[in-house]
């Protein structure tokens, strides 16, 4: 069962599978023995550790904390970090309307990742378990629409857009983000898809299952973790973007980052309500990422590491 | 539990059939359209519009003065000082971010590999900063940290020199004395997580083995880090450079909210650059020309970096 895992589907896979399998390369992860993890550090390493933690985590820990805060408290210096804790700036948040903007971004992420996987998978399935010919072509392709910068597409996109009557619309910014997302998900696909064992899909033929039946008994099991993956992945690129939904939205279809930005011309003190804000929108994203951060980093090297 | 490299084909992908029929090949082909034709025309639809865009005089503060011009546009992209000034920013700001956070990244990673209490938690919390949404991130810096009368920053100086004896602190105004860096030490703040996270898989997936005769051998630490560890490393350190590089030279969100390119154009970047030229002078035959050349230098970079690294990889394979 063991020697069927095929190596990663790296970012890197210039040369056909033929030419390739004269030249197998280390797979990327291979399990280290448990005992050699014994290289037990110092407590001066440990603490070193520990700090620089706390150093990244402060600015986060300084949000949330602030977000508590009476705006009073928020803009003292010394800063006051020991005054008391309060959740009235999140009702402040609900009184100026950040639900319509929280449920517009929901809708953008949702409903574009599963656009973005009703493309890809299919997709997927045509670059890894029955490849079409020149397959890593066609990955390429996908890989370097990712490199062309949006700005540069921003100013024909408005255009397009506002000739359509389709500017200040949820659906609009639907497809921006498909269109954003479906080369990551087509390059995390191919390698999840990669993995499926050969020898269970050919069983499944010599077997006399059907296409349907192999896809929902055999491919579907074996990916299911890998959609999930994918689909984090989209959901929080598509929940944090900001440079279209600021272009191309004005009232109806502003997403939580414009309110963001939006949110701070106000006069006087705001830093509290700002920080929570910010809190708020980005506490999705961060419950999902920590609940799946063993996915985080194959998906963000679009599959290459396992 | 031990997976051979030698019964992995390096591309993941089953051998197509040659020869087939080409109704064959069209079954084959057929799941893949719909995506294919999908990302061909939300890419490829835009661009063509900004090379006609990018021929035509067209500002719309100007009604009627949408005309053809030829390549004066380019004339104008060359020329002007703005533009190079961006795209000098846009250098200094990708190189020095993505620079930075590899280091500190690896600094990171080399400490998480190893054991120690609360190793877990500690993980978690470093990659906060890279989940926490960009534009609210860039605000909280801006107004949080920076704010020089009530800012995170000035507010330990200050208390700092206090329980010092002295009565107040410096104060620093951060983003307008030192803009560029203000925006560098944010983004690094951002992007260390995602450094840290490919490095540290590296890291672990380091073949226990050849470590283990390393120290057998009686090399020092370091030497095992300089002789096995980095090259070891040298593909994922690749890979991070490559795909932070193509996220970072696109920063829109950390420039438009903590500098706006200020002051004066000291943090303008050819993003900012160019949505300036669109949306604040209306010039719109200018800021396609932009585009373009943006997309050109984007290919160019693109395929230098891809091919260096599908060499490496290439090595990597005949060793």
């Amino acid at each position: 069962m063991t020697t069927t895992a095929p190596g990663p589907a790296g970012p890197v896979q210039k040369e056909g599978p033929e030419t390739s399998a004269a030249s197998p390369r280390r797979p990327l992860r291979r399990k280290r023995g448990a005992e050699d993890l014994s290289q037990r550090g110092g407590p001066i390493w440990a603490l070193l550790a520990w700090a620089l933690t706390l150093l990244f985590f402060a600015p986060v820990a300084w949000m949330v904390l602030t977000s508590l805060h009476k705006e009073v408290d928020a803009a003292t210096n010394p800063p006051s970090i020991f005054a008391p804790l309060t959740f009235s700036q999140y009702g402040l948040l609900f009184d100026r309307g950040v639900g319509p903007y929280l449920i517009n971004s929901a809708m953008a992420s949702a409903l574009s990742t599963i656009l973005v996987l009703a493309l890809a998978l299919p997709a997927a399935y045509a670059l890894s378990i029955k490849p079409v010919e020149k397959w890593t072509d066609v990955m390429f392709f996908f890989l370097s629409t990712k490199f062309l910068p949006p700005i540069a597409a921003l100013l024909p996109i408005y255009l397009i857009v506002k000739d359509l009557g389709m500017l200040d619309n949820v659906y609009t910014l639907v497809l921006l983000y498909t269109s954003m997302n479906l080369p990551i998900a087509v390059w995390m696909m191919q390698s999840f898809l990669a993995e499926v064992p050969k020898e269970m899909l050919e069983a499944a033929e010599v077997d006399g299952a059907g296409l349907l039946r192999t896809l929902w008994s055999i491919v579907r099991p074996v990916t299911m973790p890998g959609i999930a993956a994918t689909a984090l992945i989209c959901v929080i690129f598509s929940w944090n973007e900001f440079m279209f939904a600021l272009n191309l939205t004005a009232t109806r279809a502003s997403t939580a980052p414009v309110f963001l930005v939006g949110f701070i011309s106000s006069q006087g003190l705001f830093l509290a309500k700002l920080c929570a804000a910010a809190t708020l929108v980005s506490l999705p994203v961060l419950i999902a990422g920590w609940a799946a951060q063993d996915k985080l980093v194959r998906g963000l090297s679009l599959g290459a590491i396992k | 539990m031990t997976t051979l490299a030698e019964s992995a084909p390096a591309t993941g992908a089953r051998t197509p059939l040659h020869g087939g029929g080409s109704g064959r090949k069209w079954r084959r082909r057929a799941p893949l359209m719909p995506a294919l034709i999908f990302a061909i025309v939300v890419t490829q639809v835009p661009f063509i519009a900004t090379l006609i865009i990018s021929s035509l005089d067209w500002n719309i503060l100007r009604p009627g003065s949408r005309r053809f011009t030829g390549l004066s546009n380019y004339g104008t992209v060359f020329t002007d000082t703005r533009l190079r000034n961006a795209v000098l920013n846009t250098v200094v700001l990708t190189a020095s971010v993505v620079l930075v956070s590899l280091l500190v990244g690896l600094a990171l990673a080399v400490l998480l590999d190893r054991k120690f209490l609360g190793r877990g938690l500690a993980r978690t919390l470093l990659i906060a900063p890279f989940l926490v949404m960009p534009v609210a991130a860039a605000l909280l810096w801006k107004h949080a940290i920076y704010n020089p009368d009530y800012g995170l920053l000035n507010g330990t100086l200050n208390a700092v020199w206090r329980l010092f004896g002295a009565d107040q602190g410096p104060t620093v105004d951060w983003v307008s004395d030192l803009p560029m860096t203000a925006v560098v030490v944010a983004l690094v703040w951002q992007w260390t997580p995602f450094m840290m996270l490919i490095i540290l898989a590296g890291l672990q997936a380091q073949p226990g083995d050849v470590l283990e005769a390393a120290r057998v051998d009686g090399a020092s630490g370091l030497q095992t880090f300089r002789l096995i560890t980095l090259p070891h490393l040298r593909q994922y350190l690749e890979l991070s450079v490559l795909l932070g590089s193509i996220y970072i030279v696109q920063t829109f969100d950390a420039i438009f909210t903590i500098t706006q390119g200020g002051p004066g154009t000291a943090t303008t970047t050819l993003p900012y650059e160019i949505y300036l030229t669109m949306f604040r002078k209306y010039e719109y035959g200018e800021a396609a020309a932009a585009g373009v050349v943006v997309v050109i230098g984007t290919i160019i970079v693109a395929t230098f970096a891809l091919r260096t690294i599908s060499s490496l990889f290439r090595e990597e394979g005949n060793r």
